[in-house]
């Protein structure tokens, strides 16, 4: 368990940036379930939720969603639900349980890029930015290959761009972390795959042609492709071997959705 | 630190350490049906809700609830009553230890959605572990508790 010397309930993000740059024992408290894991002297526990960064907000182009919404907020929102489907349902139901993901956020999942991260791949799979206090816009692909740094996530914002996605994951155990998480998206006739938990930060492999995807033989030549081209590690839940095998096995069920829906 | 609260609708003032979980707070406080089960935020075992809504106590900051409503299965006992006749009946509880966070939750699954599929009901409660049973019994009450007609077997 944490110590924690000031709990400051920041009335502003320039205060909370302030107190952040102060140093590393300085903490943004986000849903606090991984933070609490840990044993760190905490000087200034800073926490957002008084900022209103907890709402999810739609604009013709697209949505801008607080670093403090919560993930079953995620799970359950109507809009975001009509405009990417299933998604974000799909990316979180599995993580632990309603009353977990009621306090878990969206900015305490992005912002630390962990590599076992359901929420990391299904924002990557959308043309999706983060907002920081420090740094702006920027798309969270990038975001996601950057090191750590003392900014403030305050948003993630998501464009409607016409995109269908599917998403599959693999536990051992439901609820526990998965072994791999992909995302499949189709734009028209161009196909790219995210896949996380590798156990790496997840990454987007695109350039790789599929050009009858009704073909089943094509998408297995296409899965194959993109199991072989991605780079997988090996840890307690899984070999870099058998991840590459699953990779193959979630891709293709993320293709046969994609080319059963005839919206697609 | 101070911080001011409505713990099961009673106004409550406190001093706390800045590090205190509102588990600790709660049952400081003397209602201790929530329990510290795995600590990890896997179990459901501290289930309260914060505005209406299920959460693990175990993992919030009891700072951050100030000028929240909290309710533990203190403040829901005709209710939870109602829900415990159906697990008696089915010879659900065995330690019993899991129970108060289990209740808590199926409460508010019943305030979400009155009317949940077996499906809907399971996916709602899959972050409420119990090591005694095979959570079957627990099944059988709840499907009756929600008047779910069909069981689907697997």
């Amino acid at each position: 368990m944490y110590t924690i010397k000031n709990y400051v309930t920041a009335e502003s993000l320039e205060q909370a940036a302030a107190l952040k740059e102060k140093g590393r024992n300085n903490v943004i408290i986000g849903g606090n379930l991984w933070l609490k894991m840990g044993s760190r002297s905490i000087q200034n526990a800073i926490d957002l939720s008084r900022l209103h960064l907890d709402g999810i907000e739609e604009d013709a182009e697209g949505f801008r969603i607080g670093c403090m919404v919560t993930l079953r907020e995620l799970e359950v929102h109507e809009g975001l639900k009509g405009t990417f489907g299933n998604i974000f349902k799909e990316a979180v139901r599995h993580i632990v349980g309603v009353q977990f993901r009621n306090l878990a956020t969206v900015g305490g999942s992005i912002f630390p890029r962990f590599g076992f991260s359901d929420v990391l791949t299904a924002f990557m799979s959308c043309d999706s930015y983060v907002e920081l206090y420090r740094g702006g816009r920027i798309p969270i692909r990038e975001f996601a290959e950057m090191p750590l740094d003392n900014d403030i996530l305050t948003h993630i914002y998501i464009k409607k761009d016409g995109r269908k996605v599917r998403y599959q994951s693999y536990r051992i155990t439901e609820t526990d972390f998965p072994v791999l998480t992909c995302a499949v998206i189709r734009k028209e006739n161009d196909f790219s795959v995210v896949l996380g938990a590798r156990p790496k930060r997840a990454v987007c492999i695109d350039g790789i042609a599929l050009e009858a995807p009704e073909e089943e033989a094509a998408r297995e030549r296409f899965a194959a492709q993109v199991a072989e081209r991605t780079e997988f590690g090996s840890n307690m839940r899984g070999s870099a071997a058998y991840r590459r095998e699953l990779a193959r096995v979630l891709i293709l069920r993320a293709l046969a959705e994609l080319t059963e829906d005839k919206t697609c | 630190m101070l911080i001011e609260l409505f713990l099961n609708e009673e106004k409550v003032q406190a001093d706390i350490r800045p590090d205190m979980m509102l588990l600790d707070f709660l049952r400081s406080r003397g209602l201790k049906s929530m329990k510290r089960g795995c600590d990890t935020g896997n179990c459901g075992l501290c289930t309260v809700w914060v505005d209406g809504k299920p959460v693990l106590s175990c993992g919030v900051p009891a700072a951050r609830v100030q000028g929240a409503h909290i309710t533990t299965l203190e403040g829901v006992q005709a209710e939870a009553e109602e829900f415990s006749r159906f697990l008696a009946e089915e010879g659900a509880d065995q330690c019993g230890f899991c129970s108060p966070g289990l209740i808590m939750n199926v409460l508010a699954l019943k305030k979400e959605n009155p009317h949940p599929t077996e499906a809907e009901m399971k996916e709602y409660l899959a972050g409420n572990l119990c090591r005694c049973t095979g959570y079957q019994a627990q099944y059988r009450a709840l499907v009756k508790y929600f008047g779910i007609e069909e069981v689907q077997q697997g």
